[in-house]
């Protein structure tokens, strides 16, 4: 369980989180919801302890984020942040290896080996294995951090904005995968993801939390809390949600 | 298992040793033996921690265009000589135990890096740009007083310091080199006991912490080998600016590697190749002294300026 209590954040003076609580159990997908500067990425970095509050705590699985040291706050949480990019001239296979870390610490045994090798595979990413980051495509080292992330085999998946590089094709897949990932089962896990796009929102998040201005607007499951005078004011426009296809699908009105 | 290309230049770096011991060797051979063998142990010191220190420094800094000469350490030794020589007086410098010189300047050389980094980090060590600036404006700083300082000198005083501003292999001491080769040994192997971490820590801290790395700790610890293994080597012999460039590029050059378990010994290795083959090209084959460092100096800056050039994003 993912607890936070009347978290505040500030920097550089103004507030970023303000007097945010909130619980969220095990299992399903959490969509961060809200308009730009929101404070969803840093509710993320908060979660993961990388981010001193001003005020308030944050407890993963009884773990206290703040004090913990990183080892074991990645043994709790898996993040991967806005916009990753690395210097280093790694392979995706170097890249993904590094996921397991809190594992391995450096020396892989046969069991990360394999855990390295079904990342790579869940994430389409086989072909491009041996391939070096800096020739890859945008989306295809998106891909490729998210597969790391996954890697690190933790109970709970922080992750921000992995779909923005995205075609398609892949946001279709990485979200499937997501999806079965959450399901109750033997490795069932828990995913807290940023998301820009809402109708992906709404045909994947079980939770939604929006935010705006540095505090919680709504939180609850998606079908009853995600509505579309909810959405229209959380975003400043009118914004509704259809059926299509027998899927809810949101747009503008 | 040692990396073949690892182990082809500790063979160039044998070779290149061996024309410098022996090559054109006259009687008496064991005191010309003698001498040279001190400053090729003096050579192979320096370029192995001034090349090992970069690869940790710039792993640090996520940037393989710095090195930790920029962030002041030769402007502090030059400083530091100058007060000396204007405190005591040429005479009363010349008459300093060199001992208790090497000590004081090597200890004063990594104090002030560790403050440095200290104050510098102390919220945390994603501010590396600012701990590289800080050091850039504090050798200006140093630089600005220890040529103010010049100015009072008289010019026998001002030749001392200038032959101490640049590095020189000549005379150097053999219990410092004894102190510098102990010291050296323990960082490099401080330093590949950590060599996972680092391959990490390359990622930059945004992606290494939340992947359990004690990201903060580690460059501490990086951060205290560098300092002690670069404040040793200008203490031994004086600064030498670009030398750590070369052989950081080089080894990365040579590798393709982003393990530090292999960049470091190459580094060092390389770091050693550049001093003793520069030294035996023009003591041996071009009859000149003291002027490598000036070659290393102008080769090191053309890399430079070759590599921000190529690469104009920094």
């Amino acid at each position: 369980m993912i607890q936070l209590d009347n978290l505040s954040i500030t920097k550089n003076g103004a507030d970023i989180l303000r007097d945010v609580s909130l619980k969220f159990g095990q299992g399903g997908i959490t969509a961060l919801i809200g308009p730009n500067g929101a404070g969803k990425s840093t509710l993320l970095n908060a979660i993961a302890g990388l981010i001193t509050p001003s005020q308030g705590s944050v407890t993963v699985e009884g773990c206290d984020m703040i004090r913990a040291r990183p080892p074991e706050r990645a043994s709790h949480v898996a993040l991967l942040a806005q916009n990753e990019q690395v210097t280093a001239r790694l392979t995706v296979r170097d890249l993904v290896s590094f996921g397991r870390w809190t594992h391995h610490k450096g020396r892989p045994k046969d069991e990360d080996h394999r855990k390295i090798e079904e990342s790579i595979e869940a994430f389409d990413l086989v072909t491009l294995a041996d391939r070096r980051l800096d020739e890859l495509s945008g989306g295809q080292r998106q891909r490729a951090f998210v597969a790391m992330a996954w890697a690190q085999e933790t109970p709970w998946l922080l992750l921000d904005e992995p779909l923005s590089a995205l075609d398609p094709r892949h946001v279709r897949d990485i979200m499937d995968r997501l999806h079965a990932l959450t399901r109750p089962g033997e490795n069932q896990r828990s995913v807290v993801i940023v998301l820009h796009d809402l109708s992906v929102t709404a045909h994947y998040a079980d939770r939604i939390v929006a935010l705006k201005n540095g505090q919680l607007v709504t939180t609850g499951p998606r079908v009853l809390a995600m509505t579309g005078p909810m959405l229209s004011d959380l975003f400043g426009t009118g914004l509704a949600i259809e059926r299509f296809g027998g899927r809810d699908v949101v747009v503008p009105c | 298992m040692v990396d073949r290309r690892i182990l082809l230049l500790a063979a160039l770096l044998a070779v290149v040793s061996a024309l410098f011991l022996f090559w054109n060797l006259r009687a008496p051979m064991g005191f010309v033996l003698s001498l040279r063998f001190t400053k090729f142990a003096a050579l192979c010191v320096v370029g192995a921690a001034i090349g090992s220190a970069t690869v940790l420094f710039q792993t640090i800094a996520a940037n393989r265009m710095l090195t930790p000469g920029i962030v002041g350490f030769d402007a502090l030794f030059v400083f530091i000589q100058t007060m000396l020589v204007l405190t005591l007086g040429g005479a009363g410098f010349a008459r300093l135990p060199t001992l208790a010189q090497f000590g004081v300047e090597t200890t004063v050389l990594v104090l002030a890096a560790l403050a440095l980094f200290s104050i510098l980090l102390r919220k945390g060590a994603d501010d590396i740009l600012r701990l590289v600036l800080t050091g850039v404006i504090i050798g200006v700083l140093l630089r600005g007083l220890a040529g103010l300082a010049q100015r009072l000198l008289d010019p026998s005083e001002f030749s001392i310091v200038q032959q101490a501003s640049f590095a020189t292999f000549g005379a150097v001491d053999k219990t410092q080199l004894a102190i510098a080769s102990v010291i050296l040994v323990l960082c490099l192997v401080a330093a590949l006991s950590i060599a996972r971490s680092l391959d990490l820590m390359a990622l930059g801290r945004r992606t290494a912490l939340p992947l359990g790395l004690d990201y903060d700790r580690m460059v501490f610890v990086a951060l205290g080998i560098v300092a002690l293994l670069v404040a040793t080597s200008t203490a031994l012999v004086g600064p030498i600016t670009f030398l750590g460039l070369l052989a950081s590029s080089l080894a990365h050059a040579v590798l393709s590697t982003w393990r530090h378990a292999r960049l470091l010994p190459a580094a060092a290795i390389i770091g050693a190749i550049i001093l003793v083959a520069g030294q035996f090209v023009f003591e041996r084959l071009l009859g000149l002294q003291s002027t490598l460092t000036v070659i290393v100096e102008f080769a090191g800056g053309a890399l430079f300026l070759f590599l921000v050039l190529r690469r104009p994003r920094l």
